[in-house]
């Protein structure tokens, strides 16, 4: 897939001289669904906000669709839309008048018929002539993707797009999304809630501490790094792991009532049966059993832990 | 040149003016109505004529030129302080527009606002004293001028500032002192030698006369120093504008 986003080198220090970004080397791919994750400071917003041009980078180079983000900031700017974290919204103008001024501002011609498009997506057209201080927190949101996509980007930025949103919205914005994508909107999402991510990325690039740990196509990503767990429900709780068994990675839990075997899922020989069969010897009987794969916030959070 | 943007944040500018008719215009028109009343009626009849013009018409030039200034610098340092603010300034930074559309849209509408302004007081002054336009060509450029000058000087308070105390700290603390000792209310003629000396180190001074010269062909300065000090202190503020894009100062991290 031909990429749309190209970061080579790319560093940021802040005047206090703290390090924000560190020689971040990425390609986002055209039609893309990427999630980008990281705890709070990591530089996630840095480097959206370079990309965008809202700050400067004090080292490398970006090319947006090949036009670079300093040099020909026109062309670059002109095919991305950004939904920044928080909730910034010009409280005394209406929705109409707000998402038509973005349109404007990125050079569009007016077109009232996309302008009602898109509010009509997003649940906003009742509310068009409202001013945007009389609207929840959810709605403003949905105002703020709205002026993103008045003049139809072909790369969308989401920075922490559903933070503090209910359930439902949440459900609402990932099927937005999702129809953005198939109109072949390519999307960079920053999240915390790591379901999200999972639910919706075709890629996921982890950054900690303004380095870019890895990036991955997240199904391959939980292949590689995934664990597999079985859990045991034992017909009789042990005190201890009999010493026959001390060959596997086994873990009691649930006061002793539960063996827990964790195991390599790339690996071609799990060793299940043979566990299964020394268990027997062993004297050790259960009623039940099941398995869990690691999700990728388990992933995520052992991949921050161990960079520490 | 993107066309577009600049309409978009002009009229988005101008829709506040509108939002906010009696903060932006009315207010102004009531404040200076009085000044007319207090310094036209009530003292200037105790003060005889100045280089022949009544005491009330000629106040009439200093009188807008302090509307103008005080309002253009306002206006601007509001328009884009505002966005700062608020946050809604990453959407400025991240379209595709260049720091001569940015500066051209918001310093063109707070200059048509105070324009538009000026122009009311003017109207308001022939309600109560007899105004006469001997250089309207000049009077008009003048105002433009003017207004373009102290909108970008706005400009520049707006991007400084990082509190509305800063904000505030220019027009009221050195705009409204320096344009009432420019020869608003008085010629600097009738001051004390040594005085009219200091004053000629106020920027105001060469606005104040220049535009009274356009009313009534009188002058403290000659017109041609009005006109380039004016066009110098528009080349200082247009220097500093494009200095504070290009480094991103209080813009850009």
């Amino acid at each position: 897939m031909q990429s749309i986003i190209f970061v080579d080198g790319l560093s940021k220090t802040y005047a206090s001289g703290f390090n924000a970004l560190k020689n971040i080397n990425l390609e986002i791919r055209a039609g893309e669904i990427f999630a980008l994750l990281g705890p709070n400071g990591a530089g996630k917003t840095t480097l959206i906000g370079i990309i965008c041009g809202i700050l400067n980078p004090s080292a490398g180079q970006v090319l947006v669709a090949g036009h670079d983000i300093v040099t020909g900031y026109r062309a670059s700017r002109s095919l991305i839309g950004l939904v920044p974290q928080e909730l910034t919204t010009d409280a005394f103008e209406t929705v109409w008048a707000t998402v038509s001024f973005s349109r404007g501002l990125f050079g569009k011609a007016p077109n009232p018929a996309h302008i009602e498009k898109i509010l009509k997506e997003l649940s906003l057209w009742p509310k068009k002539d409202s001013m945007i201080r009389t609207l929840s927190g959810g709605m403003k949101r949905r105002v703020m993707i709205a002026k993103a996509l008045s003049h139809e980007p072909q790369i969308l930025f989401l920075d922490e797009p559903t933070a503090g949103v209910d359930v439902e919205l949440r459900r609402d914005m990932w099927a937005v999304v999702r129809a953005l994508r198939a109109s072949g909107v390519t999307i960079i999402l920053t999240t915390h809630y790591i379901d999200e991510a999972e639910e919706m990325a075709d890629r996921i690039g982890v950054i900690n501490a303004g380095e870019l740990i890895l990036v991955e196509e997240k199904t391959a990503l939980m292949k590689k790094l995934g664990t597999k767990q079985l859990t045991l429900h034992l017909q009789a709780p042990l005190e201890h792991i009999p010493a026959s068994l001390a060959a596997y990675n086994l873990a009691l839990a649930g006061n002793g009532g539960d063996l827990i075997y964790t195991y390599d899922s790339k690996s071609a020989r799990a060793g299940i049966a043979t566990l299964l069969k020394d268990l027997d010897d062993a004297g050790v009987a259960f009623k039940d059993l099941q398995t869990t794969q690691s999700s990728l916030e388990d992933i995520f959070v052992n991949l921050v832990k161990d960079r520490r | 040149m993107n066309l577009h943007a600049v309409r978009a944040i002009y009229a988005f500018e101008m829709a506040r003016t509108r939002r906010t008719l009696f903060q932006s215009i009315i207010a102004p028109v009531i404040s200076t109505s009085l000044y007319f009343v207090v310094f036209g009626a009530a003292i200037g009849s105790r003060i005889s004529e100045v280089d022949g013009i009544s005491y009330g018409a000629f106040i009439v030039p200093g009188l807008i030129m302090l509307s103008l200034l005080t309002q253009s610098v306002s206006n601007a340092s509001f328009g884009i302080y505002f966005p700062k603010f608020t946050g809604t300034i990453y959407e400025l930074l991240s379209a595709p527009v260049s720091f001569f559309e940015i500066v051209l849209s918001y310093v063109g509408a707070a200059a048509t606002k105070s324009i538009v302004l000026g122009m009311i007081i003017l109207a308001t002054a022939y309600l109560f004293v007899p105004v006469r336009i001997d250089h309207p060509v000049w009077m008009v450029v003048f105002l433009v001028l003017t207004a373009v000058t102290f909108s970008l000087l706005g400009f520049v308070i707006g991007i400084w500032a990082d509190n509305f105390e800063k904000l505030q700290f220019v027009p009221l603390i050195i705009i409204t002192p320096l344009t009432f000792l420019g020869g608003s209310f008085y010629s600097i003629q009738m001051l004390p030698p040594f005085w009219q000396t200091v004053t000629l180190f106020n920027p105001v001074v060469y606005l104040v006369s220049g535009f009274r010269w356009s009313f009534y062909g009188i002058a403290d300065v000659h017109v041609g120093i009005s006109l380039a000090m004016t066009a110098l202190f528009l080349g200082v503020f247009l220097a500093v504008v494009a200095w504070m894009f290009r480094t991103g100062y209080r813009l850009k991290a």
